[in-house]
């Protein structure tokens, strides 16, 4: 590939000094990502994926190495700096949606945009914020507070937020984590579909299966990267979710 | 970070558990309240005061003659025989004096219609009456004629009217004072009780020169009453004055006093400083009581909203934004409690007001500062909670449970 990378990272390691032990979390890193990749980070708990995930969302500093997002040096910023590039650049979607409560999914997904240096129109805002739900297909529960939409629906809206403010990254900690299995392939249907788009999509899963919808894998063992490989067979959420219908349409005829 | 936003999202805070905000707010509301009701009825009385003093006379001085001591006896203002009539000529030239009345009082069994009473009969100038700013309800009030010949002429209150003259019209009868008749040619308006609870209606006034010599046999006079042109001159009257009687009297010691209403006044408005420093320091006392609650309550707040706080991180926002929220929301509460606090201690004084019948003023200055001193107890209270807010660490807050 010829173009820049979005996310650069050059042997990035991450230290914590918590009490008597230091614990090396990340043990130099190499990985770029490219506009319009899919990539699942995957490994087992304490593999060091959510502290890269964090470095790479610029919520924490690697303790060194260097990272480029976008061409931005992220490791030097202060925390104010990080706070912009997590706006402008940055599209977070959480295991547990983390949506404010008692507040509608429209002002949900406005919210990115209060923080954001530039200053939107009110309505420019509204429109954008409208245009973002209807891309994940919600625009007629604009109205809705987060206790009246199911886990699916709530992980829309989160994902509308991410993509409100345009970032050149959208940062998934495990999107599915807390869904059953036929809205977790909904879901992952929502970012192929986002990734066609060519929205770059950067995916922390500890799930296989989830890892198939996406077209890059990178597999994460004590701070290192072990395994970095395309995705042979791509699942494509669409097929899966007409084979799960018909599959459940048979078991009800059966009955 | 837009403050229409902010508002929007403090009120949405505030919101969500009325009854705990609607309770962090009860402090500033009764220490507003308290401080904005008692505020109003001081604020009434002083100013019913100061209505009252007022009522005495504009630009009034009174010259009082120096205290009698005899042995070891001593007299009280006015006993000594210091002023005369003379000095009181003599200040009627000053250029800054508009009226001057000498003043002779006397306590006398007066009969009439075969009734009697006991009262204060005065000696006075025709300018008495607007010297002390009373009116004549009836009749007219005797003039310099009447000075100059001695007239046996009496103006006379309310009081004396009703008990003397019962359902009767007094004008033109016959009033002994000492046996001496005079003819009562005027009723004085009533003016009712003075700030001392004397009843200003219990009087008669003749001319002073009558006084002087028919009913007392004196060569001297109490006090006199002056009237200065105007507030503005009121000292510089005074003054003259002193100079004039000192060099009068060509005494080493001053055998007189000098008072203005000015004094008078000086005196209402320093009790009422006092209290209103007694208030400042209860307004004080209890908004510190109600800016810890707000401060403890968004300490509260802040904890409880760990994650929302990691998540508005995470999505942009800078500490500042963070901190501003907070702030925002601790000062919504207590400009909020202090509005209502106002409003509360309004309605009070004029329940007061209406049931007790006891004047009330809320000044408008009160209503400002404490508003305002509310609002600053928000910004300090809230200052703590939202700094260690601004200060949470986005990872952290995010798996906050």
């Amino acid at each position: 590939m010829q173009t820049k990378p979005v996310i650069k990272l050059d042997v990035i390691h991450k230290v914590y000094h918590t009490g008597e032990v230091d614990v090396h979390a990340v043990r130099g890193v190499t990985l770029e990502i490219f506009p319009g990749e899919f990539v699942a980070l995957m490994g087992a708990s304490g593999s060091g994926k959510s502290t890269l995930m964090n470095m790479i969302g610029a919520l924490d500093r690697p303790s060194s190495g260097n990272y480029l997002l976008d061409g931005i040096d992220v490791s030097t910023l202060d925390r104010d700096a990080l706070a912009d590039v997590r706006n402008e650049k940055i599209g977070f979607v959480f295991q547990g949606f983390n949506l404010l409560s008692r507040t509608s999914a429209l002002e949900n997904v406005e919210m990115p945009m209060l923080y954001k240096r530039q200053r939107i129109q009110a309505h420019a805002q509204l429109e954008r914020a409208m245009h973002a739900l209807e891309l994940v297909g919600l625009g007629e529960r604009a109205d809705h507070h987060p206790n009246q939409l199911s886990g699916g629906q709530q992980q829309r809206v989160a994902i509308a937020r991410a993509l409100v403010n345009q970032p050149s990254l959208l940062l998934a900690d495990e999107p599915t984590g807390n869904l059953d299995s036929q809205t977790s392939i909904e879901i992952m249907g929502v970012f192929q579909k986002l990734n066609d788009q060519g929205i770059t999509i950067v995916m922390v899963t500890h799930e296989l299966d989830i890892a198939r919808y996406t077209r890059r894998n990178v597999i994460l063992r004590d701070g290192n990267i072990v395994s970095d490989t395309m995705v042979a067979n791509r699942l494509n959420a669409e097929n899966e979710l007409q084979q799960l219908r018909t599959a459940q349409q048979a078991v009800k005829l059966a009955s | 970070m837009r403050i229409f936003a902010s508002l929007k999202i403090a009120g949405r805070a505030l919101r969500r558990n009325k009854m705990r905000s609607l309770l962090t707010m009860l402090g500033i509301i009764i220490g507003v309240g308290a401080v904005i009701g008692s505020v109003s009825l001081t604020t009434g009385a002083t100013k019913q005061v100061e209505d009252q003093v007022a009522s005495l006379g504009e630009n009034v001085i009174t010259v009082f003659s120096g205290n009698f001591t005899s042995g070891a006896m001593r007299g009280g203002w006015g006993s000594a025989p210091t002023l005369t009539v003379e000095d009181a000529r003599a200040i009627a030239q000053l250029p800054h004096v508009l009226a001057v009345s000498p003043e002779v009082r006397d306590r006398a069994q007066i009969l009439a219609n075969g009734l009697n009473w006991n009262t204060q009969v005065m000696g006075e100038s025709p300018d008495y009456p607007q010297i002390v700013n009373r009116s004549i309800a009836s009749g007219s009030m005797f003039s310099d004629q009447d000075v100059r010949s001695l007239a046996k002429s009496a103006i006379i209150g309310k009081t004396v009217v009703d008990q003397l003259f019962p359902g009767e019209n007094p004008l033109g009868q016959t009033l002994r004072i000492r046996n001496i008749p005079f003819q009562i040619v005027g009723v004085l308006a009533p003016k009712g009780f003075n700030l001392f609870g004397q009843d200003q209606d219990d009087i008669v006034v003749v001319p002073y020169t009558s006084h002087m010599h028919r009913i007392t046999t004196r060569t001297f006079v109490n006090s006199i009453l002056v009237e200065a042109s105007s507030d503005k001159t009121i000292n510089q009257a005074q003054d003259e004055i002193t100079d004039l009687l000192t060099t009068r009297h060509r005494s080493k010691e001053p055998d007189f006093t000098v008072r203005n209403q000015a004094d008078l006044m000086d005196r209402v408005s320093a009790s009422s400083r006092a209290m209103g420093f007694l208030l400042a320091g209860v307004a004080a006392v209890s908004l510190v009581v109600g800016g810890i609650g707000i401060m403890n309550i968004m300490l509260v707040s802040v904890t409880e909203r760990t994650r929302e706080i990691g998540i508005r991180m995470a999505v942009g926002a800078r500490g500042a934004d963070i901190l501003v929220q907070f702030l925002i929301e601790a000062v919504t509460l207590s400009a909020i409690g202090g509005s209502i606090g106002i409003a509360g201690g309004m309605i009070f004084s004029w329940l007061i007001a209406f049931f007790k019948d006891w004047p009330t003023v809320t000044p408008s200055v009160w209503i400002v500062i404490a508003f305002i001193s509310s609002t600053i107890v928000g910004v300090i209270s809230g200052f703590y909670p939202a700094w260690k807010a601004s200060k949470l660490d986005p990872i952290d807050a995010l798996h906050y449970e």
